[in-house]
C-alpha cells in the first residue's frame, strides 16, 4: 500500500528505485531479526544439538566419542541420584517460586497505594535484584551458619533450638530458596505493580459502588485484570528454578554434591557433578537434554493455558 | 517529524491514554484515579518490613566487610560497622586480580547490554510493527529459545572457545551474549503498545526508508524501554556466574569469578574477606541504583513487559 503512494508521488523516476524500496520493505524485517537468528545459530542452536549427540555417546573429558545409544539415559533412570535431583529441584522451585510470587503480588498491591515516600519503597524492595547470585549465597551462607549464624541467634532469642541449616534436608532447602526469594521478589512486584497501573480506575469504581471491599476488589478486579502478567513471571520463575545452580553450588562450599545428602542437589549440580567433576560429559549432556524437555513440556503446557485464557478473556 | 523525537506515548499505555501528556515522574494512569487509595497504617507496616528484608542483607555485607573472621564466626554477631574495612579490602586485592576483575566486567556488561539493546530494538520493531512471512513462529521461537538453560551449551562452546584460543579471554565471554531472547521479546512488548503503527506507515508514505524509519521513529519512541533494557542487561551481565566461571580463569577473570576464587584455593577461608569480595562485586552496581533507582523503578514499571 505505502509502495504504491510512494511511485505516484514520485511519478518520472519510478523503476529501480521502487523495486528498491519493494525490496526494503520485504527484506528489511529479516535483516533485523537475523542477528537475534545468527547468534542463536552459532552458540544456541549449534551447542544444543550439539549436546544432544553426544549425551548418546560415552564421552569422557579428553577422550573421543564412543557411541553407545540411550545408555545414558537408560543409566540415568536407574540411578536414585538422578530422581534425587529431579525431586529436589522441583521442591526448590515450588518453594522459592510460590512464596515469592505471592509476595511479589501483595507488595504490588501495596506499592500501588498513594503512599509518603513510595519511590523509596520501590527503589528499597528492588535493589537485592542488584546483587549477584554468588555475592548474595556467600552472605547468605554466613547469615544461616548454623553455629554462629545471625538467623540461629535471632531464633535463640525467641527460644527456638539452632536449626540445622546446612545437614538437615528441608531447612537446608528453605535457607537456598530464601536466597532466590530475596534477590526476585522486588521485581516481580515492580512488573506487578506495571501491569497493576494499567488497570482502569473504573472498574474499581464500579466495584466499590457495588460495596465491594478493598480485599475483594483486590480479588476480584486486579487479580484478574493482571492475570497474563502474572502468567508471564510465573513461566519465567519456573525456568529459573528449574535451572537452578548457583545458590545450591555456593551454598555448599562449590561442591557439585548439593549437600553431605544430596539433600539439595539440584538438576544443574548434579549435570555440573557429572560433567566437570566426575568427566562424563555423555552423561552430562543426557541430564541437560533430560532438563530441556521437562522445560518444554512445562512450558508447553504453560503457554496452552495462557492462550486458552486469553481466548476466554477475548484478548 | 519534529513531535517524533519525544516518546508518542508513555510506556505501555493504552491507545486511549495516548494522548495524555508524559510526566516523568510516577503518576496516576488517566482514569486510575479512582484506584489510587492512600495507604493506611498496615500498608506502612508492611512495607517497612519488606524494606528492612531486602536491605538488611545489604547492610550486613558492609557490616560484615568492615570486621575481622573472628568477630563474625563468634556470637553475637556484630552488627554495627567495624574498622577492618580497608585490611580486609587489601587482603582481597592481595589474593585476586580484583582490579583486572573491575575493568573485565565492565567490559564485557557494557559491550553486552550495547549490542543486547541494539539488535533487541532492532528484532522487537520487526517482530512488532512489520508484515513479513513466518513471523508468529519466529517470535514463538524466540520464546522458546529463553527456556535453554545456559547448562544445554557449555559443553559445546568450551570445545569451541578451546579450539580458537579463547580460553581465558573476554571475547569468549561477550560472543555469545550478544543479543538476547529476553530483549527481543522486552522489546516487542513494549513497541507494540508504544509505537502507533500509523507513525511507521506515515513515514513509509514519506518515502522513508526503513533505517530512516528506525533511527527517526523507532529508537525516538523506544528510548526509555531501551534504557531499563540496558541497565536490565547490564546488571545481568555482571552478575552472570555460570559461563564466565567455565570459561575464564583467576589470571583474567570477572568479578564474580574472581569472587568464586576467593572462597577456594590455597588461603583458608577467611569469611570476613569472602563478604569484602562480595561487597566489591556488589558496590557499584549499589551505586548505580542509589543514583538511578528512579528511573529503572520508573521504566520498569512503565510497563514494559505487560501481557
Amino acid at each position: 500500500m505505502a509502495t504504491s503512494v510512494r511511485a505516484t508521488s514520485d511519478g518520472d523516476s519510478t523503476g529501480w528505485r521502487s523495486k528498491l524500496y519493494r525490496l526494503d520493505t520485504k527484506a528489511s524485517p529479516y535483516a533485523y531479526i537475523a542477528p537475534f537468528f545468527l547468534c542463536f545459530a552459532a552458540f544456541g542452536l549449534f551447542p544444543l544439538i550439539y549436546t544432544g549427540w553426544l549425551s548418546l555417546n560415552q564421552v569422557e573429558l579428553g577422550t573421543g566419542a564412543q557411541w553407545v545409544g540411550f545408555h545414558n539415559y537408560a543409566e540415568l533412570w536407574d540411578n536414585q541420584f538422578f530422581w534425587n535431583a529431579l525431586r529436589n529441584t522441583f521442591t526448590l522451585g515450588l518453594i522459592s517460586t510460590v512464596p515469592q510470587l505471592l509476595m511479589a503480588l501483595g507488595l504490588a498491591h501495596l506499592l500501588n497505594y498513594k503512599l509518603r515516600a513510595r519511590g523509596f519503597f520501590r527503589v528499597a524492595v528492588l535493589a537485592p535484584y542488584a546483587t549477584s547470585i554468588a555475592a548474595a549465597s556467600l552472605v547468605f551462607v554466613q547469615l544461616f551458619n548454623p553455629d554462629y549464624g545471625m538467623i540461629n541467634q535471632l531464633l535463640g532469642h525467641l527460644g527456638v533450638d539452632p536449626v540445622q541449616w546446612s545437614s538437615s534436608k528441608w531447612p537446608a532447602q528453605i535457607a537456598i530458596s530464601s536466597i532466590v526469594t530475596w534477590r526476585w521478589t522486588g521485581y516481580n512486584a515492580l512488573i506487578y505493580l506495571a501491569a497493576m497501573q494499567a488497570v482502569s480506575g473504573d472498574l474499581y469504581e464500579a466495584a466499590a459502588l457495588d460495596g465491594a471491599s478493598r480485599w475483594r476488589q483486590f480479588v476480584s478486579v486486579t487479580i484478574p485484570s493482571i492475570r497474563p502478567t502474572i502468567f508471564f513471571t510465573i513461566i519465567v520463575s519456573t525456568i529459573g528454578a528449574t535451572q537452578l545452580f548457583g545458590e545450591p553450588l555456593i551454598y555448599g562450599g562449590n561442591s557439585g554434591s548439593g549437600g553431605s545428602a544430596h539433600q539439595y542437589q539440584t538438576l544443574s549440580l548434579y549435570m555440573y557433578d557429572k560433567g566437570w567433576q566426575v568427566g562424563e560429559l555423555g552423561q552430562a549432556s543426557a541430564v541437560a537434554w533430560v532438563m530441556l524437555l521437562i522445560l518444554l513440556l512445562i512450558g508447553a503446557v504453560q503457554l496452552f493455558v495462557l492462550r486458552n485464557n486469553r481466548r476466554k478473556l477475548g484478548g | 517529524m519534529a513531535q517524533l523525537t519525544q516518546p508518542v506515548a508513555p510506556a505501555g499505555s493504552r491507545p486511549s491514554t495516548a494522548a495524555r501528556p508524559a510526566r516523568r515522574r510516577f503518576r496516576p494512569r488517566a482514569g486510575g484515579a479512582g484506584k489510587q487509595q492512600s495507604g493506611g497504617p498496615v500498608a506502612y507496616l508492611f512495607l517497612i518490613v519488606a524494606t528492612l528484608l531486602s536491605l538488611f542483607p545489604l547492610y550486613w555485607t558492609v557490616v560484615a566487610a568492615s570486621h575481622t573472621d573472628t568477630d563474625i564466626v563468634t556470637p553475637p554477631t556484630p552488627l554495627l560497622p567495624g574498622s577492618h574495612l580497608i585490611s580486609n579490602l587489601r587482603i582481597v586485592w592481595d589474593q585476586v586480580d580484583m582490579t583486572t576483575a573491575l575493568v573485565n566486567s565492565t567490559i564485557v556488561a557494557g559491550c553486552v547490554a550495547f549490542s543486547t539493546v541494539l539488535f533487541a530494538t532492532l528484532a522487537g520493531f520487526a517482530f512488532a510493527k512489520l508484515e513479513f512471512r513466518g513471523r508468529n513462529a519466529l517470535l514463538t521461537v524466540v520464546v522458546a529459545t529463553m527456556t535453554i538453560p545456559p547448562q544445554l551449551t557449555v559443553i559445546p562452546l568450551y570445545q569451541i572457545i578451546t579450539d580458537v584460543g579463547w580460553v581465558g579471554h573476554i571475547q569468549s565471554v561477550i560472543l555469545p551474549s550478544l543479543v538476547a531472547a529476553f530483549g527481543v521479546f522486552f522489546m516487542r512488548q513494549f513497541l507494540s503498545e508504544a509505537l502507533p503503527v500509523e507513525l511507521v506507515e506515515a513515514a513509509r508514505v514519506d518515502g522513508a526508508h526503513s533505517m530512516r524509519i528506525i533511527w527517526h521513529v523507532v529508537f525516538p519512541v523506544a528510548r526509555p524501554a531501551m534504557a531499563v533494557l540496558g541497565m536490565l542487561v547490564f546488571v545481568q551481565a555482571w552478575n552472570d556466574f555460570f559461563w564466565p566461571f567455565i570459561a575464564l580463569n583467576q589470571q583474567n577473570p570477572t568479578v564474580q569469578v574472581a569472587l568464586a576464587g576467593l572462597g577456594s584455593g590455597d588461603h583458608t577461608i577467611d569469611h570476613a574477606v569472602v563478604v569484602t569480595g562480595a561487597l566489591v562485586a556488589t558496590l557499584p552496581l549499589l551505586l548505580v541504583f542509589a543514583v538511578l533507582g528512579r528511573q529503572i523503578v520508573g521504566g520498569i514499571t512503565a510497563g514494559a513487559v505487560k501481557n
